[in-house]
């Protein structure tokens, strides 16, 4: 296969027909391929999401309003969470992923090729199947289109009872088709991090983005799972007539819950464990430092995987459950600070002493840093369980969420976005374009995310399609709204750069940043094979080593 | 003011959630203001000036006297919080119940509230009424928490937190309101189309107007003679979803109408209860709560005025 | 294969955590106790195909071609056994008993874990099936042994799971 490709790749891509470079994209097996599938098919799912976004807060920009109808809202929510979470968030993780895990690791292709190109099209078939519901979920006459039960689907609403027609089975189909794309890919990152190594390179020299998509992809194995044997249950109950979540035969409704949380949450460090890992490959270069305290940082990693595999039920606060059960969810979770904190003072004392470029990939990054540390600490916030029996299910734990989603993931990936563009497309991005989309994507984001908290602290619960008036919710809702604009002119200079840099860009050379990773000693956009002679290493960072022969890094690992 | 501001307590679990809150708002506020001024600090300091200068900063690789401080440092602050949430959830989840609590069994149902007083032998919909709570001789009110149907969530933010209603799953929360009002909130829990407009009212009133409210609500409807509207709420299907005493009308799907007049508001709180939008409830339910499972009837104009005007003299 | 492994266990964990959760409390019966009978015979068979499986790839390791293939074909035959074995106490339960998927909650969560079990034990058998065609064929030699390896650890697998699906449902549950 792959000396297939070599062949074709020798003549100039233009100079091919339209249908045999798209049938390439279609059958490729190349790991770089995949990953660039995988990333835009995430920002088309991006797009999508911050429509259902932009509904509702028109929708709720002031009380009383019928620009939509409840039925559209509930619609809306459910699919705005369901998208950015499964099919924007997900797949732009697993695209970087892809793309750089083998480049940094010194390896041509993951371990698994074929298998990554299943995971993709099923991940792809799953985002489609979601979608489609708009087009088929008609089921019955009235019974409505696209899923309306919120994007952790709390039985029993989902039941045939109180879902008729078919939305929710698209919802619940897509959820395990993606997810078993999702276990596929886990799998493959596992295999090809402990396998595929370049010589040299031992666990402990591997770049923390590979020591971060590790244990991405152990999570996503433990905890996709049981989301997949929850959907399963879904099913038997919804096809075949079973009792697990049927409340009145005698089932629970609280073991989804469990079922969904236990994925729910160890699921948000599978999101922000390849966020850290853009902050931790991006700081370093732009402070022009080493990352400082490898070893912390690892061993955070990984506490942090652990960890987050017992915080589950901190979701659950106000289900009922006993007053000892709430505490041990109290410790684990505000456990989990600890290592998150680590991980935040690492970060810092890597930039204190360097020198740092304030170009748009620090930029984000800088600003990931800022907005995480909030996001941490109302999430501490919330892990008080008395605290949490106000906050939860209010607009307070919404803007959490989305300080960490947004202000921390999304940040960080755009982050990742400009540093890798060079590499991946050969071009350099415009510089200017880049710092107007953070400025006007983190003014929109503090005007709606900040503002966000105060309708939750003053009782405005979270999925309503319309509020009372005389609540106090109104200016702060309004406020929210017009944030989102902002954003949405961020998200448009984003694109446009992106698309004029890819066709007008300045050729970007193998190593713009000056950067220490393996990716950048190879040509942009890199051959198919990755490097033709595979590298050897013998530090963490092995181009400091080649352009300071003087002071290399393994006189001090 | 805002009505439902979780800063503003009226109830004890409130008031030890608040200031539980206090002390946790000023320890990572403190966190905050230390770790952004280091922020700060690095990001002002340490911008490159000389952008064509070359020469790459001292490398540092770690250090594990400061590691070991920044991970010391969070586990106590962490150890601290974890003991105050402790000693607030053991007070709220484990509070002694007293002789002189009141019983309410609160059902919640697709888009509105069911409460049942049994020591009382009182069925209501929407309007909970309580009495209030002397700090030196409490009255609490106990809620036994039902559904059935969704998952629901009982929240009246300056009364107490929030506490999930889910079926085959009972739950207990309690509230001891300190002084007399109208407290609102919100299901807090979506539970389908018209989770948005399933709102609440806690009624909380002196003892003497709360014992006036029980006696009002004990009796049985009074009908001086069959009217025409009561003909028609008979013959319709209205009966089979909602109750009203002492008449064939004994359906448990909708709300009791026993008292309807008694209340200030319907289709639980989403509209006032006044002879318009009570017409207008009665011959469209979608135009005041769109997705209700209340569904219009079919009525003429001069039918649903005599439904009305029947409904109106139950009180 | 590892991390294949991890990901199908924490599928059945969850499956087995709902059928334990659930043991007594279906509204209506039948219960586990008046309608199951602990299949000894054909978990000794399905168990047994572990050891004969493991000496089928030591063979192959050594060399050994035609005692590869007796020992593999037994491990088919034990395997399909069992199989045959849940096909009869379905049928039992289904046809003699009334019990089917929407009966109760132990209808329920008795079918899908069981029937977990067995799709996996369906393709396991159908992997070993396919490699006894290449066997057949004449295709399959002695470098292949490590690959086979992979596939037994994966029929080990099933026949660990079916430990735990045993003591769960016909130990713990009647």
């Amino acid at each position: 296969m792959s000396a297939n490709t070599i062949v074709l790749s020798e003549f100039p891509a233009a100079s091919r027909p339209l249908p045999l470079r798209l049938h390439e994209w279609v059958t490729t097996v190349d790991h770089k391929r995949l990953g660039i599938l995988y990333i835009l098919f995430a920002l088309v799912f991006l797009v999508l999401g911050g429509i259902e976004a932009t509904i509702m807060r028109l929708q709720l920009i002031r009380p009383h309003n019928d620009l939509v109808s409840p039925q559209v809202f509930n619609r809306m929510f459910t699919m705005h969470g369901t998208t950015m979470i499964f099919f924007v968030i997900m797949p732009m993780v697993l695209g970087f992923a892809n793309y750089l895990v083998p480049l940094m690791i010194g390896a041509r292709d993951m371990a698994f090729p074929r298998l990554n190109a299943f995971s993709f099209w099923m991940t792809a078939l799953g985002g489609l199947f979601l979608y489609f519901s708009f087009v088929g979920g008609n089921g019955l006459y009235g019974a409505g289109n696209a899923p309306d039960v919120g994007w952790f689907a709390y039985a029993p609403l989902t039941a045939k009872t109180f879902s008729v027609g078919h939305s929710t089975d698209f919802w619940t189909l897509s959820l395990f088709v993606s997810g078993v794309g999702s276990i596929g890919a886990g799998v493959n990152l596992i295999a090809t991090i402990l396998c595929m190594r370049c010589p040299g390179m031992t666990l402990g020299r591997m770049p923390l983005l590979a020591w971060m998509n590790l244990t991405m992809g152990s999570l996503i194995i433990l905890a996709i799972s049981p989301l997949s044997a929850a959907q399963l249950m879904l099913l038997v109950d919804r096809y075949l007539g079973g009792h697990f979540f049927d409340t009145q035969a005698g089932g629970s409704a609280v073991i989804w819950m469990h079922f969904f949380w236990v994925f729910g949450h160890p699921e948000v460090y599978i999101l922000v464990l390849p966020a850290f890992a853009f902050a931790s490959e991006i700081i370093p270069v732009f402070s022009r430092k080493a990352i400082f305290g490898y070893q912390a940082m690892v061993l955070a990693t990984v506490a942090i995987g652990f960890i987050s595999m017992s915080v589950w039920a901190h979701h659950m606060f106000t289900v009922g459950m006993s007053a000892g059960a709430n505490t041990f969810f109290v410790l684990s979770t505000m456990a989990i600070a600890v290592p998150t904190g680590i991980k935040i003072f690492n970060w810092l004392a890597t930039m204190w002493g360097g020198k740092i470029r304030f170009q748009t990939p620090m930029l984000f990054c800088s600003a990931f840093l800022f907005q995480f540390l909030i996001a941490g600490l109302t999430g501490i916030m919330q892990g008080a369980a008395p605290l949490d029996w106000q906050l939860t299910a209010s607009y307070f734990v919404v803007a959490h969420f989305h300080y960490v989603i947004v202000g921390g993931i999304l940040f960080a990936t755009f982050g990742a976005f400009y540093y890798w563009f060079p590499k991946v497309s050969g071009k350099m991005y415009s510089e200017v374009l880049g710092k107007l989309h953070f400025w006007l994507f983190i003014i929109g984001f503090h005007l709606t995310f900040d503002f966000m908290h105060i309708p939750g602290i003053l009782g405005m619960p979270r999925r309503i399609y319309t509020y009372e008036p005389g609540r106090g919710w109104d200016i702060w809702n309004l406020i929210v709204t017009i944030g989102v604009f902002f954003q949405a002119a961020g998200i448009l200079a984003f694109a446009i750069n992106l698309i004029r840099s890819y066709y007008r860009g300045k050729a970007a050379g193998n190593d713009p940043w000056d950067a220490w990773t393996l990716e950048w000693s190879t040509s942009s956009p890199p051959p198919v094979y990755n490097y033709a002679v595979i590298p050897s290493v013998r530090s963490r960072r092995p181009l400091w080593d080649l352009k300071h022969p003087e002071d290399p890094d393994w006189r001090y690992e | 003011m805002s009505p439902t501001n979780i800063f503003a307590p009226a109830s004890t679990p409130a008031e030890t959630i608040f200031g539980l809150s206090l002390f946790v708002l000023l320890t990572v506020t403190t966190v905050f203001i230390v770790v952004f001024a280091l922020l700060a600090y690095v990001v002002i300091r340490y911008r490159n000036k000389h952008s064509d200068d070359h020469i790459e900063p001292a490398q540092i690789y770690g250090s594990s006297q400061v590691e070991l401080a920044w991970t010391v440092i969070p586990v106590l602050i962490v150890v601290a919080l974890f003991l105050a949430a402790t000693r607030v959830i053991m007070a709220v989840q484990n509070a002694p119940r007293p002789a002189g609590a009141l019983e309410v069994i609160v059902t919640g149902h697709q888009y509105w509230w069911e409460y049942r007083y049994p020591g009382l032998n009182i069925v209501t919909a929407n309007e909970l009424h309580v009495p209030v709570s002397d700090p030196a001789h409490p009255t609490p009110t106990f809620l036994t928490l039902l559904s059935a149907d969704t998952d629901h969530s009982f929240w009246v933010p300056r009364l107490g937190g929030k506490t999930d209603l889910i079926p085959n799953h009972p739950n207990h929360m309690w509230i001891d309101p300190h002084e007399t009002g109208l407290f609102l909130g919100q299901c807090a829990q979506y539970c389908g189309t018209q989770h948005a407009k399933m709102l609440l009212r806690v009624y909380v009133q002196s003892r003497d107007e709360f014992d006036r409210w029980v006696h009002e609500q004990q009796q049985t409807a009074q009908t001086a003679s069959l009217s025409d509207g009561q003909r028609i709420f008979e013959s319709t299907a209205c009966v089979n979803c909602h109750r009203v005493s002492g008449t064939p009308a004994k359906g448990r799907f909708g709300p009791d109408l026993t008292h309807l007049m008694t209340r200030g508001t319907i289709a639980s709180g989403a509209a006032p209860n006044a002879p318009q939008t009570l017409r207008l409830w009665i011959k469209n339910p979608d135009a005041i709560k769109p997705g209700s499972k209340m569904p219009a009837m079919g009525l003429g104009d001069q039918e649903v005025d005599s439904v009305a005007t029947y409904l109106e003299t139950l009180r | 294969m590892y991390c294949l492994i991890a990901a199908e266990t924490a599928i059945f964990s969850i499956f087995v955590v709902a059928y334990l959760f659930y043991i007594g409390k279906s509204l209506t019966g039948p219960q586990p106790k008046d309608v199951l009978h602990a299949p000894i015979f054909y978990t000794v068979c399905l168990l047994s195909s572990s050891l004969t499986v493991h000496s089928a790839v030591r063979r192959m390791a050594a060399g050994k071609t035609a005692a590869f293939g007796r020992w593999w074909m037994l491990t088919i035959l034990l395997g399909g056994t069992f199989l045959f074995g849940t096909a009869r106490e379905w049928r039992h339960l289904i046809v003699d008993e009334s019990l089917t998927i929407d009966t109760n909650l132990f209808g329920t969560t008795y079918y899908s874990l069981v029937g977990l079990h067995a799709f996996h034990v369906t393709m396991g058998l159908l992997a070993l099936i396919t490699v006894a065609l290449f066997y057949f064929a004449n295709r399959l030699r002695q470098e292949h042994a490590e690959r086979l390896e992979v596939l037994s650890l994966y029929w080990h697998f099933v026949d660990a799971v079916w430990v735990v699906v045993f003591v769960v449902v016909y130990v713990i549950g009647v």
